[in-house]
């Protein structure tokens, strides 16, 4: 899918074509969602395919209109993924100052709706209310600030420590190099999400400790990335030379080797964000994670349990298109960045 | 002589000590950590308002006053034996009970998962391969990529919410042991195993379809192709085994997402199996509880990776004669 596409200029494909076309799918397109979101004379999922055949075609119309303007083809799923990401990166960041309706104070939700459908734009509560009377969109916001800046930091600690480990132990060999990589695989002996839910045993469900927890994750698998790319740099000539000139290790592992190192390490760590959102998704879902009033996608897919689903689809739907564009995002993001920098475990 | 003695026991030996020392860490890493639960578990047990002297003369008997270390090793010395201890919260049956009546629900769920994604998985990558670039390539291709970006229990949800409300085809929320009739064992453990299923097949699909172009343009295909082989044939009989390293590889890592996804599932479905198990015993702090089944599952997964490890002799072998 995301190999670039042969270009096959057919002689119909003029510009005057392209745009005619592409306006037409596009039109037709969002008018077949946002009937399809709206109606309820279709079962659910004739109701899902026909969404999903419209938003498809939607998406082709605005790629012919983009390769009309441009001459040439664009990528516009990547594009619209990454206009996603700024939008929910941007959201998340400045959620605070934003115009939103009440996210966690469910005192003052007493006097709201509850399960007030999704009103529109300009409605009091754009997607609806939960349970407790709290607006969703501005829980979806708030939750894209936790789930985000839980990944981010799980990110940051795990790329920091497990990069700087595995390059010192594929740099000095020996002891070291095998004490680190039975440690390192001792965290790899026990899965994931069993690791996370017994560290949720222990941790109190903060912020700062759910990142922690996640951040474990990361480490092994940045230590062997870092350690293998570090042993087939050291061997260079350039390394050599360098030695050779007097340099001492700490100046050949943070000149020589890191510059090599760090790419792929950073475009690994873009693949690890969107494994850690669901990560903590998960944890959150299963209720071991970040507890409710404190808004994350993960607690409000799980608020639609127990025939809340059911009767009020919006509930589990707007967390669940949060978590699903976003992750589909970073993974697109890292796949070109992987494809970029480090081609070898780009195998996805 | 002497150089190969030391190749021997670097080949046989050592992985043996270093699967025993990541074993050894793993034991004493769920013990430590969960030694650290905050509460005592002696008001776990007993629940509060009780006298002090009570408290006390349980911690005794579990042993909570020792040192940490001692503990440690009559919990290792116990677990060597079988005895994973006793559950905190009542029913106060031993954990290992616990585990045997837990631990085939799990199994099933993923080995069924497991089955249901490469039959999915087989067929769709050598239809993508032997069309490459074509239509149905990169439709396969975006459909797998969407799959991959949806976590299990939104693809649970999504299944429940088509099929089970909308459509009304499977059951949900109950289990029936495959002693209690096999059909309607099968017809319980069908949605949940689709759901571990889809996202794993989705991987596979995409590591085999990218090996199996990668064979395809190799000499022996064309050979086979000349000789006037269907496509079908060649690619079963010649493509398949040489471009299933990297799917073998994939499937060692998978059984650690196979795991979380099947823990995710149980919790979705109501299923009595390990997650299910760990998840309570998580939530009530029943620390015996979840140290005895994350060390079990610790030991079948890191074992069951290390049979992986031991397969690729059996796919090239190239590999047999380099490590003989």
């Amino acid at each position: 899918m995301l190999a670039p596409e042969p270009v096959i200029v057919r002689r119909r494909d003029t510009r005057a074509v392209l745009l005619v076309t592409g306006l037409l799918l596009l039109a037709a397109g969002s008018a077949l969602a946002v009937w399809a979101s709206g109606t309820t004379v279709l079962v659910t999922l004739v109701r899902m395919l026909v969404l999903v055949a419209g938003i498809l075609a939607a998406i082709a119309g605005l790629g012919r209109l983009a390769r009309a303007a441009r001459g040439k083809p664009v990528d516009v799923v990547f594009w619209l993924a990454m206009a996603w990401l700024v939008l929910i990166l941007g959201a998340a960041a400045l959620a605070p100052w934003l115009p939103l309706g009440n996210h966690d104070d469910s005192v003052a939700g007493l006097t709201a709706p509850i399960f007030a459908p999704p009103g529109g734009l300009g409605a009091d509560h754009p997607l609806g209310t939960n349970n407790y009377g709290l607006d969703v969109l501005a829980r979806a916001v708030f939750g894209a600030r936790t789930s985000i800046l839980v990944a981010l930091l799980a990110v940051l600690i795990g790329t920091v420590v497990g990069g700087l480990v595995g390059m010192v132990s594929g740099f000095v060999r020996g002891t070291t190099d095998r004490v680190v990589g039975v440690l390192s695989n001792a965290l790899l002996a026990v899965p994931p999400l069993i690791l996370l839910i017994a560290l949720g045993t222990v941790l109190d469900p903060s912020i700062r400790s759910i990142a922690f927890a996640l951040s474990l994750l990361t480490i092994p698998s940045m230590v062997r990335l870092a350690r293998a790319n570090t042993i087939t740099v050291a061997q260079r000539e350039y390394v050599l030379a360098a030695r050779a000139l007097g340099a001492n290790r700490m100046r050949l592992l943070l000149r020589e080797v890191l510059p090599n190192v760090v790419l792929p390490v950073l475009s690994l760590a873009v693949v690890m964000i969107s494994v850690l959102v669901v990560a903590e998704a998960s944890l959150s879902f299963l209720g071991i994670g970040i507890e409710q009033p404190t808004p994350t996608w993960g607690n409000m897919i799980a608020e639609g349990q127990g025939g809340v689903m059911e009767e009020n689809p919006f509930i589990v739907v707007v967390p669940g298109i949060c978590l699903f564009l976003t992750v589909f995002s970073f993974n697109l993001l890292g796949e070109r960045a992987q494809k970029r920098w480090d081609p070898r475990s780009a195998k996805l | 002589m002497g150089w190969e003695i030391s190749s021997v026991a670097r080949r046989f030996l050592l992985p043996v000590l270093e699967l025993l020392a990541v074993l050894f860490l793993v034991s004493l890493g769920v013990f430590l950590l969960l030694s650290l639960v905050p509460g005592d578990p002696a008001v776990a047990v007993l629940g509060e308002g009780r006298t002090p002297a009570e408290y006390d003369a349980l911690r005794e008997q579990l042993g909570l006053n020792d040192p940490l270390m001692t503990r440690y090793a009559d919990w290792l010395g116990g677990v060597l034996n079988g005895d994973l201890g006793t559950s905190l919260v009542p029913p106060q049956t031993a954990v290992l009970d616990r585990i045997a009546s837990a631990l085939p629900v799990s199994l099933e769920l993923a080995v069924l998962g497991l089955v249901m994604a490469l039959a999915m998985a087989l067929p769709l990558a050598m239809w993508s391969a032997y069309h490459q670039g074509g239509r149905a390539d990169r439709a396969i291709g975006a459909v797998t990529f969407a799959l991959l970006s949806m976590p299990s229990f939104l693809i649970g949800l999504i299944l429940i919410a088509v099929l089970v409300n909308s459509l009304g085809i499977f059951p949900r929320n109950e289990w029936v042991r495959p002693g209690d009739g096999l059909a309607g064992n099968l017809s319980h453990a069908f949605l949940p195993a689709l759901t571990i299923a889809l996202m794993e097949a989705a991987m596979f699909t995409r590591i085999l379809r990218n090996d199996l172009v990668t064979t395809l343009h190799e000499d022996f295909i064309l050979a086979a192709r000349a000789r006037g082989m269907s496509p079908l044939r060649v690619m079963v009989s010649d493509a398949l085994r040489p471009s299933s390293f990297s799917l073998v590889t994939v499937l060692g890592l998978s059984i650690g997402r196979l795991v979380g996804s099947t823990v995710i599932v149980e919790y979705l479905f109501a299923l009595p199996g390990m997650g299910k198990l760990v998840i309570d015993a998580a939530n009530q702090g029943n620390y015996p509880v979840v140290q005895g089944a994350v060390l079990v599952i610790a030991v079948i997964y890191v074992g069951s990776n290390a049979l992986i490890d031991r397969s690729y002799g059996l796919l090239d072998p190239r590999t047999r004669r380099a490590r003989a």
